[in-house]
């Protein structure tokens, strides 16, 4: 069944660190879902300022989508080396767009049965635009008119982006613009199969990356404080609350160092403010010592941990869930954590919401797993998914005013409960005098760190707050059908590449299942076992070298999977990547 | 003046009968008893040495931390709740060697907080190794050989750092500690109170007898603390005579928690959590 080729398609911008091609890419998605249509946007960076080589990618549909996939239909090169490296990802039948003036070699693009567009692109920046920076408009308008995309969408866009930098500005590339459609329109659009054409939408859509659906998700749950020091892929959480944190009275306070980010998140939410941090692996290295100061004081903090391939600095802007088991045994000692793992930008958002009530119900660390790939994809989505009469701010056993005034005898921080949750009191109140301890304590909080039976005492009850949220920890998510013969277990930030990889094997016939989890600790057992039970063959995909989740699996159910699809190379998986692994193991099983 | 029973706690300190942390003990319950401060509307938080377990010996809000973070905890805290009279209580280890870059940030932001450093120029709680305030050559159980490093200057740091109030103190004498803590916590910003705290069981230099000789009190020779300059130099004045007292101060800097624009309108903690519908559906048009 050959494939449909109207809103169908990959496109990438590929060229060098300042040359516009992520705020060229993101002005064109934009463009695309203003058009009515959805669009998924990745990109990989290189860790430099200038020179380099990056894309930035962005798949449209006519449906929902949930992921990117390799295959690029058009490829817009601002530079040889984008070429070069990028010309082998483009399909037959594919083409690539370039400027006439690039030292590149026709023959190597048509290799595979690829079109090339050569365009006098920096010449019609420099004659129309009378500036050859406007080359990367002139090869959008180039792309607009390959695909006969209306151009009034291309316009619009480029009104709103260059707006603030005066009308000349916008009247000029708007003209590039319009001159690069006009000739890509005329030379290269009838030989071109993939077309893009507008929708009408009934249901309003927004557009936004992983973090920023992150910063939206605290501002949403009412996050007063954000305490961080940057690190990619994280930085643009502060960044974003930062932008809004006059407005949304959010204290955003850039610290020293990672230790200082937590520990200042920790005493905002001694105090009483809802508050949070964000880092990537190697921060949250420096965190883990106060990850048990939250754990033992028992202090409501989230934390997000945004990974990135380590060890150490690792490839800084890549991507690579190899942190799991990391966060679920940072810090010495036993303590009740919390770990979610979004796999969606939705489920950024409404991760985010939960983390905070989760925190302050169990008055615990949470920590929020996603990484670089989650961090800098966008995606269209629907605003009605967003909606905030069913964001429930719950804030778990607090205190009231009128319930410490009336209380009799002491306040005491650290009740022994059955829940093992001990109501909360916010320091200021002339009832809420207590010690918050890292040292083992007592029920009011004073130093208790030699006896053995208040040390029993208070441990379980730390302990048993786990057992109390495991009730409302929620079952992994089971896409599928009811009898499968393959499930892929897998969690976070690979939901959409699962996903549309076993959409692909079900219309093949396979009966695929996806098993995702976003609940990670405690882990929701009695949920996963009946599922395990009617799993068929049981693969790991993981965006990481051993398995994590897998070895989680054994160690909380004894089921060992039968294969793993994992991936390390800092990249991103995706449905291709993984039915290409699941195709080598069929061959090799 | 309030009663400072008030702040007494049934816990009995475990220190060594002698050790410099009981007078600075008493001189924190004085200090905010002089100054009508409950035990409420101050929080205590402390890192971990033997002087960081001070408020378990009393009654009052506080937080034991980790080694070296109190003071960026106790950030937070202020910046939540800027209504709280904050103080951070914790030895010299704490403060000048793990937790040392805590400490400089703090002297440049400037929040209201007073942080009171127990300076026994030795590592207590971990039974003698040497401290950044030991004195060169000193001899402890990490330097057999004697200490290799200079000492590191507290007051010289904090004046250099933006300080806008800098004192030192001697635990053998509370009444005139009291003194300096309650004019710390009066002052708006941040203030450093140094002690020169005697360690009975691991510091055979600079005992009691030792300070007792040497130190005299800066207010009784007239000193100024307007002139920072003067008061960077005095820091260095070390040897048979040993100034306390209150260095440098500097009144009307602003602090921190002032510049906060979401501080405009009060405490993080008495807003309610969440937002205003109309607020979020406007943070959703910005994607739209
Ligand atoms: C991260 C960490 N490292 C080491 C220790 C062990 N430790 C506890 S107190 C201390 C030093 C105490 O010296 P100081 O801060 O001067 O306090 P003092 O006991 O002298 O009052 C050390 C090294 C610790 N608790 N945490
Ligand atoms: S070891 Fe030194 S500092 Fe610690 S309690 Fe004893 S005398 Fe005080
Ligand atoms: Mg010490």
């Amino acid at each position: 069944m050959a494939e449909s080729t109207v809103n169908n398609m990959t496109i990438r911008l590929a060229g060098e660190a300042g040359q516009g091609v992520d705020t060229g890419g993101a002005g064109f998605a934009k463009a695309l879902a203003n058009a009515g249509l959805w669009v998924f946007t990745t990109s990989e960076f290189m860790s430099r300022i200038r020179g380099g080589l990056n894309f930035y990618q962005i798949r449209v549909a006519d449906h929902p989508l949930y992921s990117h996939v390799e295959p690029v239909n058009l490829l817009l090169a601002f530079t040889e080396e984008a070429v070069s490296e990028y010309a082998g990802t483009v399909v037959p039948g594919g083409g690539v767009i370039y400027d006439q003036g690039l030292k590149v070699r026709e023959e190597m693009v048509a290799r595979n049965g690829v079109q090339a567009f050569p365009m006098p692109l920096v010449k019609i920046a420099q004659e129309v635009g009378g500036n050859r920076i406007m080359m990367n408009t002139a090869a959008l308008g180039a792309a607009a008119g390959v695909v006969e995309l209306p151009f009034e969408f291309i316009a619009e866009i480029i009104q709103r982006n260059f707006r603030r930098k005066g009308d000349a500005v916008a009247e000029a590339n708007l003209k590039v613009a319009e001159a690069g459609y006009r000739y890509a329109r005329e030379h290269y659009a009838a030989g071109f199969p993939w077309k893009l054409q507008p929708r009408k939408t009934s249901r309003p859509r927004l557009m936004m990356t992983g973090n920023q659906a992150i910063g939206l998700g605290a501002l949403a749950a009412g996050c007063r404080f954000i305490s961080a020091y940057p690190m990619t892929p994280a930085s643009s959480i502060m960044e974003w609350i930062a932008a809004h944190g006059a407005r949304y009275k959010v204290v955003v306070k850039q610290t020293e160092d990672e230790i200082a980010a937590i520990t200042m998140a920790i005493g905002a939410a001694f105090m009483g403010a809802r508050a949070m941090t964000a880092t990537s692996g190697g921060g949250f290295s420096l965190m883990v010592e106060a990850l048990g100061l939250a754990g033992m004081a028992e202090i409501p903090v989230v934390v997000v941990e945004s990974q990135r391939p380590g060890p150490s600095t690792g490839m800084p802007t890549k991507t690579e869930q190899g942190d799991l088991l990391f966060v679920l045994h940072a810090s010495q000692g036993e303590f009740p954590r919390i770990v979610l793992a979004p796999g969606t930008i939705e489920q950024c958002f409404w991760t985010m919401v939960r983390a905070f009530n989760l925190a302050e119900k169990y008055q615990c660390p949470v920590i929020v797993l996603t990484d670089n790939y989650m961090a800098f994809q966008a995606r269209t989505v629907l605003r009605q998914d967003f909606d905030y009469t069913k964001v429930e701010i719950d804030r778990g056993a607090l205190l009231t005013k009128e319930e410490l005034e009336q209380m009799e005898g002491p306040y005491l921080r650290y009740k022994i409960t059955e829940s093992g949750i001990s109501p909360r009191a916010l320091p200021g109140h002339p009832k809420a005098v207590f010690q918050a301890c890292s040292d083992e304590h007592d029920e009011y909080g004073h130093f208790e760190d030699e006896d053995a039976e208040n040390r029993v005492k208070m441990q379980s009850k730390r302990m048993r707050k786990l057992r109390t949220a495991l009730a409302e920890i929620r079952p992994p998510e089971v896409y599928g059908p009811e009898d499968p013969e393959v499930t892929f277990l897998t969690w976070g930030t690979t939901y959409g590449p699962v996903r549309e990889a076993v959409d692909i094997l079900n219309s093949q016939g396979v009966r695929a299942r996806m098993l995702h989890f976003v609940d990670i600790w405690p882990f929701p057992v009695d949920a996963v076992l009946p599922l395990l039970e009617r799993s068929g063959r049981l693969v790991a995909v993981e965006n990481n070298g051993t398995g994590q989740f897998a070895h989680l699996l054994r160690a909380m159910t004894g089921r060992e999977v039968d294969d793993r699809i994992l991936r390390f190379d800092g990249r991103p998986l995706s449905p291709d990547y993984i039915l290409r692994k699941f195709e080598e193991a069929r061959i090799h099983a | 003046m309030l009663d400072v029973k008030i702040y007494n706690s049934p816990v009995k300190p475990t220190w060594c009968p002698g050790c410099g942390d009981y007078g600075i003990l008493n001189a924190v319950k004085a200090a905010l008893a002089q100054l009508e401060i409950l035990p409420h509307e101050v929080a205590i938080f402390t890192g971990i040495g033997c002087g960081s377990k001070l408020p378990d010996y009393m009654t009052v809000t506080a937080f034991t931390t980790i080694h070296g973070r109190p003071i960026p905890v106790a950030t937070g805290a202020k910046l939540a709740n800027p209504k709280m009279h904050i103080l951070v209580v914790a030895g010299d280890g704490d403060t000048y060697g793990i937790g040392a870059n805590h400490f400089i940030q703090a002297l440049r932001r400037n929040p209201d907080i007073t942080l009171i450093v127990e300076n026994n120029m030795v590592y207590g709680l971990t039974k003698g190794q040497y401290a950044p305030t030991s004195q060169k050559g000193m001899v402890t159980s990490t330097t057999p050989e004697g200490a290799i490093e200079v000492a590191l200057n507290p007051l010289a740091m904090a004046i250099t750092g933006g300080a806008t109030f800098v004192a030192r103190g001697f635990s053998g004498d509370p009444k005139h500690l009291a003194w300096l803590i309650a004019e710390a916590i009066k002052h708006k910003g941040f203030s450093l109170v140094d002690v020169l705290q005697p360690c009975v069981v691991y510091n055979k230099v600079q005992t009691y007898d030792f300070y007792r000789e040497r130190v005299y009190k800066l207010e009784e020779e007239g000193w100024d603390p307007a002139d920072r300059k003067a008061a960077w130099e005095k820091a260095h004045e070390w040897g048979d005579r040993i100034p306390i007292g209150i260095f440098y101060r500097v009144e009307g800097e602003p602090t921190y928690e002032d510049q906060v624009p979401a501080l405009r309108e009060g405490a993080l903690t008495t807003q309610p959590v969440g937002l205003d519908p109309q607020a979020f559906e406007a943070l959703l048009n910005e994607f739209a």
